[in-house]
């Protein structure tokens, strides 16, 4: 019988502690949901650009702030639903192929905002495959604490464009919540890049 | 006008280039149009631009995001039924108040032989407005410089986003008696 996502051992909130431990200046941008809340639970930071919608566009956000920070580390971290709804960005960031970001997707395989409803990775899509053959030189998909360590090494280390696949449990832990006001988001997050305001 | 003697002649994507390299603009985020080809080329061809093929409008505006939040400025070129794949991802533009620049060359407009063409086509203005995107529709090749410098000045000094739309008399009908656009 096919184990499901409610008995992966990986448990999200302390996979993103994790990956974030002694984060230094990196930049994340966080998908709506779930993944949002587990970023906000390791330690609100100006530094972190957590969506509250704009489904399917972390990656991308996170391609634009690579693009443009080339010295800094950029780590999108975001859920299974979100990336399979901005799937042909997948193609987009392996094809401007930028050394300085990372994509790590929380994968419960399910929609766990709305009701925890399958997404297509229960029925079996492979996300680090996709971005594998869409041409991410450095993919790895994770499902237990052994695999973990290498994953998230990966995902803050390795010369880029990495993904990063990480089976968790499908769980609802509690709600921490970031800022919600996205012109506050984006002002705090410029002013820590010490950016001037018509830059 | 005196737009016409500041963008003469035909020459629309040399126009549009030199706005957006005067705009500072570094990251060009696009998907083809026959329309857009020169200005793709210069584009690419520019060392002080980074061009990015999409392969889906929204990308772009997600993409151009994160620009300015890493202190970039970019412009979106796509062909106007583009705008439709734009909607939902907007949101994020307005709520955050983004600066956004779209260059959209139009089709489904008079003369259009390819009906599919028609219905985003003839609705791509209001819908931008609809989502809160300042439209700047330029009707012959000597006014699209001018309608694009108007455009960069508010995405940029605003912050507000803001689209030119080349109409299609401009840009000219695909015909499917020929390989061309």
């Amino acid at each position: 019988m096919t184990r499901t996502s409610e008995d992966f051992p990986l448990r999200r909130r302390a996979v993103v502690e994790a990956l974030l431990r002694d984060r230094g200046d990196l930049l994340v941008v966080a998908g709506l949901g779930a993944p949002a809340w587990d970023v906000a639970a390791a330690g609100d930071s100006p530094l972190d650009f957590p969506l509250w919608g704009a489904m399917g566009g972390a990656a991308m956000i996170g391609l634009g702030l690579a693009l443009a920070q080339p010295e800094r580390r950029v780590l999108v971290v975001t859920g299974d639903g979100e990336m399979l709804m901005g799937i042909g960005s997948l193609a987009t960031i392996a094809a401007s192929a930028p050394a300085n970001l990372a994509i790590v997707v929380l994968d419960n395989e399910r929609y766990g905002e709305t009701g925890m409803q399958p997404t297509h990775t229960a029925w079996g899509a492979d996300l680090a495959a996709m971005a594998q053959s869409s041409g991410f030189p450095v993919t790895a998909l994770a499902r237990d604490e052994e695999a973990l360590d290498s994953a998230l090494h990966l995902a803050r280390d390795a010369r880029g464009p990495v993904f990063v696949a990480i089976k968790i449990r499908a769980e609802s832990p509690p709600l921490v919540l970031p800022p919600r006001d996205g012109e506050t988001l984006k002002a705090r997050f410029r002013a820590a890049l010490k950016l001037e305001p018509s830059q | 006008m005196t737009l016409t003697t500041k963008f003469p002649g035909e020459q629309w994507p040399d126009h549009v280039h030199r706005v957006l390299a005067d705009a500072g603009v570094h990251q060009i985020a696009y998907v083809p149009d026959g329309g857009l080809s020169r200005l793709i080329d210069l584009c690419r061809d520019d060392p002080s631009m980074t061009t990015v093929s999409l392969t889906s409008e929204q990308e772009g505006v997600a993409m151009l995001a994160g620009a300015w939040l890493g202190g970039q400025r970019g412009a979106l070129l796509m062909q106007g039924s583009g705008v439709g794949q734009c909607v939902n991802m907007l949101s994020l533009t307005q709520v955050c108040r983004f600066p956004l620049l779209i260059v959209a060359t139009m089709r489904g407009e008079s003369g259009e032989t390819n009906p599919w063409q028609v219905p985003m086509g003839s609705t791509a203005g209001a819908v931008l407005e609809l989502s809160g995107v300042r439209v700047h529709r330029a009707e012959t090749a000597d006014a699209v410089g001018e309608a694009a410098a108007q455009a960069a000045r508010e995405a940029f000094d605003g912050p507000a986003a803001s689209a030119v739309l080349i109409a299609q008399a401009v840009i000219g009908i695909k015909s499917f008696d020929d390989d061309q656009d």
